[in-house]
């Protein structure tokens, strides 16, 4: 019931639901697989496109802000990889003595360091529960002191992005620093296991693949929910005219602030799945280059639609995969070439082909 | 140690305590709105300059005068957007307007037209009514919000009435400019105000819209206090009500339109009107 009603006139999420549960069935399926079946997918791509569906459920988060309220985040990145560092330090301190030093308590770059004992913002995290606990605390908490500064002095429009921006380079600086007690340059890798389960298994990859479509589906459910309600009618509405929207009665600042935390948490499990799919969390994922693209895909996708989101992910980084095994050095210009084209022909996107609910 | 003994004196409740909203709109006194001695400038410019306006409970007043007299700003610091310099702007007898945002005087009762129709574009025309409408307006409250058969009915009432019933699924930014000038009082309607203010309304209006425009403010008066600014003469003098005068950001001349139109200083300052 539930479903039938947030999803009505959303037949481009009913199609993309369809597809993506077809995938998170068939992938582990065509794993099973014997190596030389026609149909077999490696184990590589199993990773590679569990690693797209976190990338789609970044790109979800950005599009309920920029599409959908109308926050044009340039730093969404930032929530993106705390989530992700939240779920490194539970991975680290799974090595335990497996690490090259031996410590039982201590990562190797602490021991490297030579520091004599964990610092106290690194306790809990053995505790499974509370890595996941900060995976959505820690960006979510970001983004409401973040939100709550910027939207009480009503910074809008080019000036959030702009802060937005400063925001995540400011992380990526912060983290960079040995002393941050995260790594460092190097950040946090060499991951042992999740759960008891080793990240070398194949079980385990196909594991994390089913758990990031099933995060990507109840992420773009929960959105939908969102949209669809009235409160995401209000967004739209501050989104339009955000001075109306405040003569009518609505706290603007509050709507911006729970929407942004919320889609804040989002891109904060996206990244939490990530890490353990691609093995290493650094500082680099706070580079601004990093929020600006998934502002691309989103853009290339069709904004407003959530779906499009997903479909500009993943379409711009099957690209980027291919043309940077192709022909490497001419992958950014490609990918300009595209942001350009799409922009000028097609203004919505994608996913604004077959979509004309809207009126010119 | 003035300000240590003020802390203990048991007379008075501190100023912090005092609720800034008060419940309820205390109109024992007969006037919805007061504003006293108010002045704002922007850059050195005295856009309000020691203005003092009233309006009674259910009075429909007109606005007039020439541009940049201060009738846009005087509408602004009532609804919270601009803060003066000076003076004292109180909603009822007990509500200080200047000490609430514009979503809290918005709850409190002030609805606000603008001047340019703005209107929610990508939203149906029945989804415009329905965010406007008056209930609570909290994250919460909004996010678990569903519309009841009451409502529904009471929008179905002002589609009604503001004539675009069989526009209701259409959206708003399909609208022509009437129409989009009649959904905006239509959601004014919806939040149900004590104290309307309406911007121009009659802007790009035909003829007969406009007839029917002052039909509909001259029925809200009464239940509600209606504040109209216009330029067009004719429209105000069709809605025949009290008409203020302002003139460089004070009052220049108050009465009914003839009073008006045949005070000297008016003539001056409206020459050739």
């Amino acid at each position: 019931m539930f479903l039938v009603r947030i999803l009505s006139g959303d037949t481009g999420g009913k199609v993309f639901l369809l597809v993506l549960l077809a995938v998170i069935v068939a992938v582990p399926v065509l794993n099973g697989l014997p190596a030389d079946h026609p149909a077999y997918v490696s184990t590589y791509t199993v990773t590679l496109l569990g690693k797209y569906l976190t990338y789609a459920l970044l790109a979800v988060a950005v599009d309920l802000v920029w599409g959908y309220l109308g926050i044009l985040s340039l730093g969404h990145a930032a929530f993106f990889a705390l989530g992700g560092y939240a779920m490194g330090m539970y991975l680290m301190r799974q090595i335990g003595e497996r690490g090259v030093y031996g410590h039982p308590e201590l990562p190797d770059f602490m021991v490297f360091l030579n520091w004599q004992e964990l610092p106290w913002f690194w306790y809990g995290f053995d505790q499974f529960w509370f890595a996941a606990l900060m995976v959505f605390l820690a960006p979510g908490m970001l983004a409401f002191v973040f939100g709550w500064l910027a939207f009480r002095s009503r910074v809008t429009g080019v000036y959030l992005s702009i802060i937005t921006q400063a925001l995540t380079y400011a992380l990526m600086l912060a983290f960079f620093r040995n002393e941050m007690g995260f790594g460092g340059n190097n950040g946090l890798t060499d991951f042992k296991d999740i759960l008891g389960f080793s990240l070398q298994d194949d079980a385990t990859r196909i594991g994390l693949f089913v758990a990031s479509g099933v995060a990507l589906a109840l992420g773009y459910l929960a959105c939908r929910a969102l949209v669809t309600s009235r409160l995401g009618r209000v967004a739209v509405a501050i989104r339009d005219t955000e001075d109306r929207t405040r003569f009518i009665g609505y706290k603007v600042e509050h709507v911006k602030l729970a929407i942004f935390t919320f889609s804040a948490m989002l891109a904060g499990l996206a990244g939490a799945l990530y890490v353990p799919q691609v093995g290493i969390i650094n500082p680099g994922e706070f580079a601004p280059l990093n929020s600006i693209e998934v502002v691309i895909w989103v853009a290339m996708g069709g904004r407003a639609t959530l779906y499009g989101a997903v479909l500009g992910a993943i379409g711009v980084n099957y690209a980027k995969t291919w043309f940077t095994g192709a022909f490497p050095e001419f992958w950014l210009f490609a990918l300009g070439g595209l942001f350009v084209l799409v922009t000028l022909l097609l203004p919505r996107g994608i996913a604004g082909l077959w979509r004309r609910r809207e009126v010119e | 140690m003035g300000g240590v003994q003020e802390l203990f004196r048991r007379d008075r409740v501190f100023d912090f305590m005092v609720p800034k909203v008060v419940d309820g709109l205390d109109l024992s006194h007969g006037t919805v709105l007061y504003m006293e001695d108010v002045s704002v400038a922007f850059d050195g410019f005295k856009a309000i300059d020691n203005l003092n306006f009233y309006v009674n409970a259910g009075e429909l007043r007109c606005l007039i005068g020439p541009n940049g007299a201060g009738k846009t700003t005087m509408m602004d610091i009532i609804t919270g957007k601009t803060r003066p310099d000076t003076g004292t702007c109180w909603f009822g007898a007990r509500m200080n307007l200047l000490q609430m945002d514009e979503p809290e005087i918005a709850q409190a009762g002030i609805g606000r037209k603008f001047q340019k129709p703005t209107v929610f574009e990508h939203h149906t025309v029945f989804e415009n009514l329905e965010l406007s409408m008056a209930g609570p307006k909290g994250v919460w409250r909004t996010w678990r919000a569903r519309l009841s058969t009451v409502e529904h009915e009471r929008i179905d009432e002002v589609l009604e009435l503001i004539g675009l019933t069989e526009h209701a699924q259409r959206t708003a930014g399909a609208l022509s400019h009437g129409q989009k000038q009649w959904l905006e009082i239509g959601m004014l309607l919806m939040q149900n105000p004590l104290l309307l203010l309406v911007d121009e309304p009659a802007a790009g209006m035909t003829h007969q819209e406009m007839d029917r425009t002052v039909e509909l403010l001259t029925s809200l008066a009464g239940d509600h206090s209606v504040v109209v600014v216009e330029h067009d003469m004719d429209f105000v003098r069709a809605l025949n009500s009290r008409v203020t005068v302002l003139h460089q950001g004070s009052v220049l001349a108050e009465g009914n339109m003839d009073q008006v139109q045949s005070d000297p200083k008016v003539v001056e300052v409206y020459l050739g009107e």
